[in-house]
């Protein structure tokens, strides 16, 4: 899973100080591995680096001085290129997708289109994998079938997710 | 967003250059206060072989059946060559059914007291062809789909995926230059599934029959040549770039 990005597009949403930003991190992605701190503060100077964040002033205090981070239109660039990029088939690529879906749907941008993408490139791959299946030898057509059924899993995610778009919508708006 | 790819609202084969066999546009159709059709485009070229998916409920059979001319719809067009197939009456739409298009269907619906031979010459016969050739042509065809030793076995004593390939035989034996087949696997194995589109995308594409097909099963969708995803009666992809 892409985190640096997950994390930029959780800033899509408005600025804020990176202990609010892991913990909004962890509500949707860390149920099983919350993100250290420390995971949190490299990120941010990455994307502060590549011109995709910026701070946004410091509160003096009696505890250490905050910053609070912004995302900027090249940031926000860089979320829309993600998100409508579609993925090449891979066994990690649930995660992805799950992180792309509910970055769209916090930022008002058009999941429903980011799934159809990703079904389209899912489908191109079935196809070639049909294709090669063509008189080829047994052991080549199990080898598809092994990819293909692969992909027909994330394919059926992915239709599942479609229908359910307008619930998960109203969870993320809680 | 220079990047980011963009996908087509309607259904339009990338262009090659030469007409559609089969134009629709603007297709829309209720039944009662359901909207099956809101308004489709689709193209499919000859010799083509484009899957129509999407749940349950989302208009995929009724739009075969749309460009079938099997249902009229309440507005839009559908062009076949150079006949207006919604501007015909029943009488013209069964004439061009006859002489033009071929069907599949999920059961394959062979008439059960006719063997395999038999229910594959019948299309011939009504199509005027003399009887002996017919027989000729309907072997040739039980053949080519890997057939030969079920000839003179009533439907009963057919598998469900030899008994599809009877009526794939069926339908192909008038030389259709369009098949439409509403979920031709849909009651089918994996196996049996996979030998049925590989029988019957290799006959079409050998015969340079178009094939529009619906399914619910990615796997069967991909043996066509492209995808069109049906949802709530509008197409959200045409495959174009895919």
């Amino acid at each position: 899973m892409d985190n640096t990005t997950t994390l930029l597009g959780l800033l899509g949403t408005g600025a804020s100080y990176g202990y609010d930003l892991k913990s909004r991190y962890d509500r949707w992605f860390g149920l099983k591995k919350p993100l250290a701190f420390g995971q949190v503060y490299t990120t941010l100077t990455r994307l502060m680096r590549n011109g995709w964040i910026v701070a946004i002033g410091a509160e003096a205090g009696a505890g250490p001085e905050r910053k609070r981070y912004g995302i900027t239109p090249a940031g926000r660039a860089r979320v829309l290129e993600w998100i409508f990029t579609p993925e090449v088939p891979s066994e990690t690529l649930q995660s992805d997708l799950f992180a792309k879906t509910i970055i769209a749907l916090l930022l008002g941008d058009d999941a429903g289109r980011l799934l159809d993408l990703q079904r389209s490139r899912h489908m191109a791959r079935m196809r070639e994998l049909t294709n090669e299946k063509r008189g080829a030898g047994l052991a080549v057509v199990l080898a598809c079938d092994h990819a293909l059924f692969h992909i027909e899993a994330d394919l059926r995610w992915i239709d599942l997710t479609a229908a359910r778009l307008s619930q998960l919508q109203a969870e993320v708006k809680k | 967003m220079n990047k980011v790819e963009t996908i087509s609202m309607s259904a339009r084969a990338p262009e090659n250059g030469s007409a559609p066999l089969l134009s629709a546009r603007g297709l829309r159709l209720a039944f009662g206060l359901t909207e099956a059709l809101r308004g489709i485009d689709l193209d499919c070229h000859a010799g083509e072989i484009i899957a129509v998916t999407g749940p349950s409920g989302s208009g995929k059979s009724t739009l075969l059946h749309v460009l079938a001319g099997v249902l009229v719809p309440d507005e839009g067009t559908v062009d076949y060559d150079t006949v207006r197939l919604t501007d015909l009456d029943e009488a013209g739409r069964s004439r061009l059914r006859l002489d033009k298009f071929g069907f599949v269907f999920q059961y394959g619906q062979l008439l059960p007291d006719l063997n395999a031979v038999d229910n594959v010459t019948i299309p011939l016969l009504l199509a005027g062809v003399k009887r002996r050739e017919a027989r000729r042509r309907a072997d040739a065809w039980l053949d080519r789909l890997g057939l030969g030793e079920c000839s003179r076995k009533l439907p009963g004593q057919l598998s469900g995926g030899q008994a599809q390939r009877v009526a794939i035989a069926r339908a192909l034996a008038t030389k259709p230059t369009l098949l439409f087949t509403d979920e031709p696997t849909g009651s089918l194995d994996s196996l049996a599934a996979e030998t049925v589109m590989l029988a019957l995308t290799e006959a079409a594409r050998d015969a340079n029959t178009a094939v529009i097909l619906t399914t619910h099963d990615p796997r069967t969708a991909a043996y066509a040549d492209r995808e069109v995803v049906v949802r709530d009666g509008q197409i959200t992809i045409g495959g174009a770039y895919g």
